[in-house]
């Protein structure tokens, strides 16, 4: 369950997240999907974001990016990302950094490649969006970066449309691409949801070493806690557009603050004794618009008090966080 | 793609022989086929002449069969009007019909694909209703009353454009051509844009939708993620997304593209296939008409083919569905 | 008790609650479709009042004075009339040709939009309840005449019977009936599996009764649908024609004659002769089009809660 050993993280982080707020306008009035996220991320760091649909950790991850479209705009907060703060960026700027400095990849290997253009266009024209280089240049390091990520026979690949190709392969060339020019910070969203288990396996590790190989830090955005407990540094756990946990992953998954990251934990099948009911958190999330005033998660909370509709204080405990007014204490797990 | 080809190669054939038969029986079995192909004014000598030449006196099956054998020979009878063969006369006015068919081919695609494409990347703002709306009007008003008006402001009101005719052509490997001069082009940009409008409504429409659809695609979200300029993701990944549609309509379109040069060719008086026809029914010079109807049928079932082949060669998915495991 | 003698002869057929006023309301939510609306009852009404409020006869030749001829908007004959939208060439006045020319549209389009359907939808209903074969040969047939454009047929038609109301009237029914078969068809082969139908065979009902006294009635939503752009297609097919010299014969000119005969004039700046029919005819199919657009959204059951 411990993360391979590779060089320690330097000082400063390569990512500076402060109340970051993402709002979606929806029936006539704006509402916030994510709000008060601090996250940051340290050099060749692996940080998990875990969270239900909903939670807002996919929007989190296109909001890094600058992605976020019409109806939904970033409302406030700082994104400072190797010490220049994004927000203050015109779009010029931030292109630059995409693809470059910054990369993501999305969830479902069949959409995020184009159809009609073959795997050889897709790479190239992610490296001259960089660099001035010779079509034959620009051509050799596409193959050198499917070579990267273990495709086999990588010049047959080039010239295939992707339709040719399975999914595994096709997340593997995504990878590929984001990493062609060793950007500082790497952002996965549910990259491996759309796969078969077995090649969920392949792609997590080879990504980890990847992203230690250059170390790029990377961001794992998904909803399966078991994938990410194996692969990250720290946990951040979300739900309804907050980070209701944060830590280093053993220490999360051990001894859960937060009743919702104990629920979780406990509702992971790992967990479950053979042939016991799977335990379950009640209830669901609140969709946008709908949260409750204080505690988000009181209504399914069974540690719920009277005064959880009071907001939530952030409580720190050596170098863990919790937004919640009855943390669980070391020794309680669900 | 070899077997597809072959496919659609032989649907082409059936087609035409089904139409064939149509236009056999319709002229043959149905009407008295020598008033189809005698003169109004024959006498009955003329007509008993024409009769016996034709065949008409033998069984159906054999006329059917001497009907395909002059068909496949190029005669389709002889004008009344212009006492030539009528496939002749049809064939010496094909080109002019062609060059505005393409011509407005051009225009309907040139034009619409980037109107379409802005619309659909403004969409709900002025320009995409603004766009739109221009797009209805273009759609549903008759399109001979389009020409009028056409017409009406640039050649007589504006005086910029002449308002009928062909105007000056070069003879370019035996076809007379006429964008080629510029006289010529200034006759062919009015009808050609009157009969592009109905396709540039067609086109628009079309490309405003894909664009919409594919700008909400994730391979436009992993484009820009990796930094590539707005101009390359529409000019490049969107745009090759909704040639593919866009082609295929506008391809089969094509055909009702000739179909309607009727109308352009009559309100712009330009010498082509069109205002043959309408000559011909008006002139009852009816073996032209039924020559007209054979050389449509055969051009529309070639344009059908044409366009599978253009299908297949921009869908990568269909060219190499055969090819896969 | 024998349950037989307890049945009726025939049931009621079964009908879909009429929903009427809530979808008036829904349609007249929008301006321009009340718009449309008013436009197009105005136009019915003025044709078919024709007789009584033009000021002249324009196809009583008698009182038509050719020294009048092309004379421009808002001058006035000899006798004292107001020619308000100018003259032809024989000295009939615009406003009252034009009029006459809507009155002759009309008719023509809603009669062959309204026997299209009609047949349409029967030949359509047909096959989807035969299946099989017929089906299928019917529905290549609407397939083989979709792909030919409507001009060509029609024009061939025409050239082939000649001139006339009745002979353009046919030729948009035959250009226009496969649209019809092929909603209705959609719409009959999902409702035929319904329970009502279940129950109608169950009672043995003879076979024409099962179709149209039952089916037919309730498939009629998409007729409605493709009417509403139909309309408008025949009207400008039938302008077309007659502008081409083939449609409607010269004593009882539609609209698209009368431009066709004003045409000449154009170039010569005697615009009125054919812009005034030609503004008639836009107008009615922009109303056309306004109200069957709204139509279209009102009924779309996707669109209404």
């Amino acid at each position: 369950m411990s993360a391979p050993d590779r060089t320690p993280p330097a000082n400063a982080p390569v990512l500076a997240v402060e109340n970051l707020q993402v709002a979606f306008r929806a029936g006539g009035r704006e509402h916030l999907a994510v709000q008060g996220l601090d996250l940051s991320v340290s050099r060749g760091e692996v940080v998990g974001l875990v969270g239900e649909s909903g939670s807002g950790k996919s929007v989190t991850g296109l909001a890094l990016m600058g992605l976020i479209d019409a109806p939904g705009r970033v409302a406030g907060g700082r994104i400072v990302f190797e010490g220049r703060d994004l927000m203050g960026l015109s779009e010029a700027e931030l292109r630059r950094l995409r693809g470059a400095r910054m990369a993501m990849i999305f969830q479902d290997p069949m959409t995020t490649l184009n159809p009609v253009l073959r795997v050889e266009t897709q790479i190239v024209e992610a490296i001259t969006a960089h660099e001035r280089v010779s079509a034959k240049a620009a051509r050799a390091r596409a193959r050198e970066a499917l070579v990267r990520v273990g495709i086999p026979a990588p010049d047959e690949r080039l010239g295939a449309y992707p339709h040719q190709l399975s999914g595994g392969m096709r997340q593997r060339i995504a990878i590929a691409i984001a990493l062609l020019h060793r950007p500082a910070l790497l952002i996965a969203d549910e990259p491996t949801t759309a796969l078969d288990v077995t090649i969920q396996a392949q792609i997590l590790a080879e990504a980890q070493d990847l992203c230690a190989e250059m170390g790029t830090a990377l961001i794992w955005i998904t909803h399966d806690l078991a994938v990410v407990s194996g692969l990250a540094d720290r946990l951040l756990v979300m739900y309804a557009g907050r980070v209701v946990e944060a830590g280093p992953v053993a220490e999360v998954v051990e001894a859960p603050l937060h009743p919702y990251s104990a629920g979780l934990i406990g509702s992971a099948p790992s967990r479950n004794k053979r042939g016991a009911r799977l335990a379950q958190i009640p209830g669901l999330a609140p969709p946008l618009g709908r949260r409750p005033p204080g505690c988000a998660f009181a209504p399914r909370c069974f540690n719920v008090r009277p005064d959880c509709s009071e907001p939530p204080p952030l409580v720190r405990r050596s170098g863990r966080e919790a937004l919640c007014r009855y943390p669980l204490s070391e020794t309680v797990v669900a | 793609m070899l077997t597809y080809l072959i496919q659609r190669f032989g649907q082409a054939v059936l087609t035409v022989a089904a139409m064939a038969t149509l236009v056999f029986l319709g002229v043959y079995a149905i009407a008295d086929p020598i008033d189809v192909l005698a003169a109004p004014d024959a006498t009955p000598d003329e007509r008993a002449q024409i009769s016996r030449r034709l065949g008409l006196d033998q069984p159906l099956w054999m006329q059917f069969a001497t009907f395909v054998w002059r068909a496949l020979h190029g005669d389709l009878g002889r004008s009344f009007v212009y006492n030539e063969p009528a496939f002749t006369v049809i064939l010496q006015r094909l080109p002019a019909t062609l060059e505005l068919a393409f011509t407005a081919l051009f225009i309907a695609i040139a034009l619409g694909l980037p109107l379409g494409l802005w619309a659909g990347l403004r969409a709900e703002k002025a320009t995409d209703k603004a766009i739109m709306g221009g797009s209805i009007l273009a759609f549903s008003l008759p399109n001979f009353w389009q020409g009028l008006m056409l017409v009406l402001i640039f050649s007589v009101t504006l005086g910029w454009l002449p308002a009928g005719g062909r105007g000056e052509t070069v003879r370019v490997l035996g076809l007379d051509l006429g964008f080629l001069t510029l006289d010529g082009l200034r006759h062919l940009i009015l009808p050609a844009v009157n009969l592009a409008l109905f396709k540039l409504a067609v086109v628009i429409r079309l490309a405003r939708a894909g664009t919409r659809e594919a700008m909400l695609q994730d391979y436009v979200r992993f484009a820009r993620a990796k930094g590539l300029r707005p101009a390359r993701i529409v000019g490049v990944h969107v745009l090759k997304n909704i040639l593919l549609p866009v082609v295929t309509v506008i391809g089969l379109e094509f055909g009702s593209m000739i179909a309607f040069a009727v109308v352009t060719e009559t309100v712009f008086a330009w010498p082509g296939i069109g205002k043959l026809l309408i000559d011909s029914i008006n002139r009852l010079d009816r073996p032209v008409i039924v020559a007209y109807l054979m050389l449509t049928v055969c051009l529309f079932v070639l344009i059908n083919f044409v366009i599978d082949l253009i299908y297949a060669a921009l869908d990568p998915r269909v060219r190499l569905a055969e090819t896969d495991a | 008790m024998t349950p037989a003698a307890t049945l009726p002869e025939e049931p009621v057929p079964y009908r879909a609650d009429p929903v009427w006023r809530a979808h008036a309301r829904a349609f007249f939510r929008s301006p321009a479709a009340g718009l449309g609306l008013v436009i197009l009852v105005a136009v019915a009404l003025v044709a078919a009042l024709a007789p009584w409020i033009t000021p002249q006869d324009p196809y009583d030749l008698a009182s038509l004075d050719v020294m009048d001829g092309t004379q421009p908007p808002g001058s006035r004959s000899f006798a004292g009339l107001t020619y308000w939208l100018g003259t032809d060439a024989q000295g009939r006045d615009m406003l009252s040709a034009i009029v006459y020319g809507l009155r002759v549209s009309l008719v023509v389009s809603l009669s062959a939009t309204l026997i299209a359907a009609s047949v349409g939808s029967c030949i359509g209903v047909l096959a989807a309840n035969a299946g099989g074969r017929l089906d299928a040969v019917l529905m290549r047939l609407v397939d083989l005449q979709l792909s030919f454009p409507a001009i060509l047929i029609a024009l061939v038609l025409l050239a082939a019977f000649g001139r006339g109301i009745d002979k353009v009237v046919i030729a948009l029914v035959t250009v226009q009936w496969a649209y019809y078969a092929r909603a209705i068809r959609a719409q009959a082969l999902v409702e035929r599996r319904r329970e009502y139908m279940e129950a109608a065979r169950a009672l043995a009902l003879p076979r024409t009764s099962l179709i149209f006294r039952h089916l037919l009635p309730n498939c009629l939503a998409p007729v409605i649908v493709v009417a509403t752009m139909q309309v408008a297609h025949a009207i400008a097919l039938e302008a077309t024609l007659s502008f081409l010299g083939v449609g409607v014969p010269v004593t009882e000119p539609s609209l698209g004659l009368l431009i066709k005969n004003g045409y000449d004039y154009l170039l010569s700046g005697k615009y009125w002769i054919s812009t005034f029919p030609g503004l008639a005819l836009v107008a009615v199919i922009v109303a056309i089009n306004l109200v069957g657009d709204r139509l279209r959204d009102v009924l779309n059951p996707r669109l209404s809660a």
